[in-house]
């Protein structure tokens, strides 16, 4: 394999000699060694990305990649008191957590799912045969082009593996719990595949959280979304400021099946936000949405792409980011409508508030449109607090301070109002109240 | 309560009000006339702090203060309150928890407890009825989808509501029909008390049938060029403004 040039990233060739040394003695990946191969390759093409890429022009990870990381720690040894405090509140689920990469069986809480619904470790589960896993893993996640997808791919990593039966209905949502816990900097991978059946229905929710030090993750994520089926998914990003990382999403869609996704960012140094669903069968609908509040430094990057490659097809996308002090939000929406996808109609808004000099906010949709009925909006505004509003509030006799969390508060709200799980919305709300102030 | 000496303003190059001099009494009701372009509304701005004004000359006191050196909000707790002549839409900004949070920014500032949802209630049914106003709307987010005549009587019910010293009506009349006009000066003299003053803002005399004031004065840019009593306002809806302009000429 041909060696990296000398200006690539010295974590890129400390992961290299990783994966090598990973085809020697026990560590050898057995079944996916050439898909491995493939990706490393693919990898070692690309090299970690830098802002001369168009899709990374605003995120520089340079600065942000150290080259001491520590390469994926071991499980940590937790227990169930560690999980309190990263409760959700009133929400009654089941739940799993994964912990610096690794699925920890211990603490996963999975009674009253209904039968035949599995929920395990990915890696556990790849190793062990299992044929749904098998079947749909590496299948969704395009890793040509892809660094951070080829990576993944190409190590033997650990994650949380879901499968809902056809026609299975999972009442109580699904809580992943995932958490960082080492005590120094680390690069962590983990990969996870969740595949929904024909007509199934299922919510996950996702909420990220740092005990130690945070490092850089790479977490990839391909679902399998079976005709007719409905899934809604919510990320809430409230990991240390330290944190950095990439966290993927890759989805294949059947026919007439729903998939909603929302994702809640408050924390994080550096996060960059990947989310690709494709329509393979026709009349599928998706909705894409996401709230960031960043401070101080912070910095988010938000990628999407709707690829509508099956007619009569809907999508939503509804974004908004308010950027403090010197912190940046980024937003690049792209929506593709395939020649087949006659029918399309696909809306997306992107909205920033920047609140300082310091902050910015960049905001690009992109439309590549190959069939000729379709309907296809988009809007994307980026600005200061509306003053009119802001004086309104103030000729009442409310201070600037309060009237800006009032003003914010109502721009986050219709992405609150999305959640479809109330406990989850309240807790949400005073959150985001309380990141306001 | 309210003393306007010599007040210059600029907004960007142009300077809009030239020398605007007023006095109002604690229980007056003061009505300023005048034709578009004439300040009207750079003078209601300037009392109620909008920041796009430059004040370049004069003085502006409310109840003895210097109300140049107060934020917007410190004015509308001291018991200066606006009525908009175009209220914003807050969308997504519930009507409740904002007037909430304003009247008990205000009730603070007065060293009054500050009240709970129950005791706001009840204050908001009160003063709802005064100017008719359907409660359905407080479920709705401030202002929004509100017709012309439902925001406006709104501004009524917030000052009602805000219970200030001083109430600025910038152009309250505007867009409103004969019921709707009337139902807002009900409101309006519902609230006139010996502490209250008014400044009531129009072009037309329409609005003065219903809130008859002590004094009139036509504002032609950027002076009040005339002050009388409620004749002066008839005077006035009968030769037009080309009349007062032409004699502000003559004196000038």
């Amino acid at each position: 394999m041909a060696r990296t040039t000398p200006e690539t990233h010295p974590l890129a060739h400390r992961l290299e000699d990783a994966f090598a040394a990973s085809f020697q003695g026990d560590g050898a990946p057995g079944a996916f060694a050439a898909l491995r191969r493939r990706a490393m390759e693919a990898f070692v093409a690309e090299g970690f990305p830098t802002p001369r890429r168009e899709a990374w022009k605003y995120t520089d990870l340079r600065r942000t990649l150290r080259s001491d990381y520590a390469l994926q720690p071991a499980a940590p040894a937790l227990s169930v008191a560690d999980l309190d405090a990263l409760d959700l509140p009133g929400l009654d689920a089941s739940r799993l957590v994964v912990a610096d990469g690794h699925f920890v069986e211990a603490l996963a809480d999975l009674s009253g799912l209904p039968e035949g619904v599995m929920v395990s470790s990915l890696r556990g589960a790849l190793a062990s045969g299992q044929p749904i896993a098998l079947a749909h893993f590496a299948h969704v996640a395009a890793v040509e082009g892809e660094p951070f997808a080829a990576l993944n791919t190409a190590f033997d990593l650990d994650g949380f593996f879901v499968h809902v039966p056809d026609g299975t209905v999972v009442e109580r949502p699904i809580h992943i719990v995932h958490l960082t816990t080492t005590d120094e900097p680390a690069f962590v991978q983990s990969r996870h595949l969740v595949v929904v059946g024909d007509r199934a229905q299922v919510t996950l929710v996702e909420t990220h959280a740092t005990r130690g030090t945070a490092g850089f993750g790479n977490h990839l994520t391909e679902w399998v979304v079976g005709e007719e089926a409905v899934v809604d998914h919510v990320r809430v990003q409230g990991e240390g400021d330290d944190a950095s990382g990439v966290n993927a999403v890759a989805v294949q869609q059947g026919g007439a099946s729903t998939f909603r996704t929302l994702t809640f960012t408050f924390g994080g140094h550096l996060l960059r936000n990947e989310v690709q669903a494709r329509h393979e069968g026709e009349r599928c609908a998706t909705a894409i949405g996401g709230l960031y509040v960043l401070r101080g430094g912070q910095h988010l990057d938000t990628h999407t792409l709707l690829d509508h490659a099956a007619p009569n097809g809907t999508s939503d996308e509804l974004f908004k980011g308010i950027v403090f002090d010197h912190a940046t939000g980024v937003f690049n929406g792209k929506v593709l409508v395939r020649r087949a996808a006659q029918g399309t109609n696909a809306y997306q808004q992107s909205q920033g508030v920047v609140l300082s000099d310091d902050a910015r906010h960049f905001s690009k949709p992109e439309l590549e449109i190959y069939a000729d009925d379709v309907k296809c909006s988009h809007g994307s505004t980026t600005g200061a607090i509306d003053a009119e509003a802001l004086f309104y509030c103030r000729a009442r006799g409310i201070s600037e301070a309060v009237a800006t969390a009032l003003l914010l508060y109502a721009f986050a709200h219709d992405v609150v109002e999305r959640v479809p799980l109330p406990a989850l919305r309240d807790w949400l709300d005073r959150r985001i109240e309380a990141r306001l102030k | 309560m309210l003393t306007i000496d010599n007040l210059h303003v600029r907004v960007e190059d142009h300077e809009i009000l030239k020398g605007l001099s007023l006095d109002v009494n604690p229980g007056e009701v003061h009505a300023i006339m005048g034709p578009n372009g004439s300040g009207k509304s750079t003078l209601a701005g300037v009392l109620a702090g909008k920041e796009d004004y430059e004040i370049t000359e004069g003085t502006l006191r409310f109840k003895g203060q210097d109300l140049t050196e107060m934020e917007p909000e410190e004015r509308a707790r001291e018991g200066l309150f606006l009525a908009f002549q175009y209220p914003i839409e807050l969308p997504g900004v519930s009507t409740m928890q904002f007037l909430k949070t304003a009247v008990n920014s205000v009730r603070k500032h007065r060293g009054e407890a500050e009240l709970n949802v129950a005791e706001f209630l009840r204050l908001m049914r009160e003063k709802a009825a005064l100017v008719n106003l359907d409660p359905r709307l407080m479920q709705r987010a401030v202002n929004e989808g509100f017709s012309g005549g439902e925001k406006k009587r709104a501004e009524i019910f917030q000052m009602a509501l805000l219970d200030p010293t001083l109430a600025i009506l910038d152009e309250t009349d505007s867009g409103l029909d004969i019921d709707a006009l009337r139902i807002v000066a009900d409101g309006v003299n519902g609230l006139r008390s010996p502490e209250r003053s008014f400044v009531v803002i129009t072009h037309y005399q329409r609005l003065l049938n219903y809130i008859v004031p002590d004094v009139v004065h036509v504002l032609v840019d950027g002076r009040i060029v005339r002050t009388g009593g409620p004749e002066l306002a008839l005077e006035l809806e009968e030769k037009g403004y080309d009349w007062i302009k032409q004699h502000a000429a003559v004196e000038a």
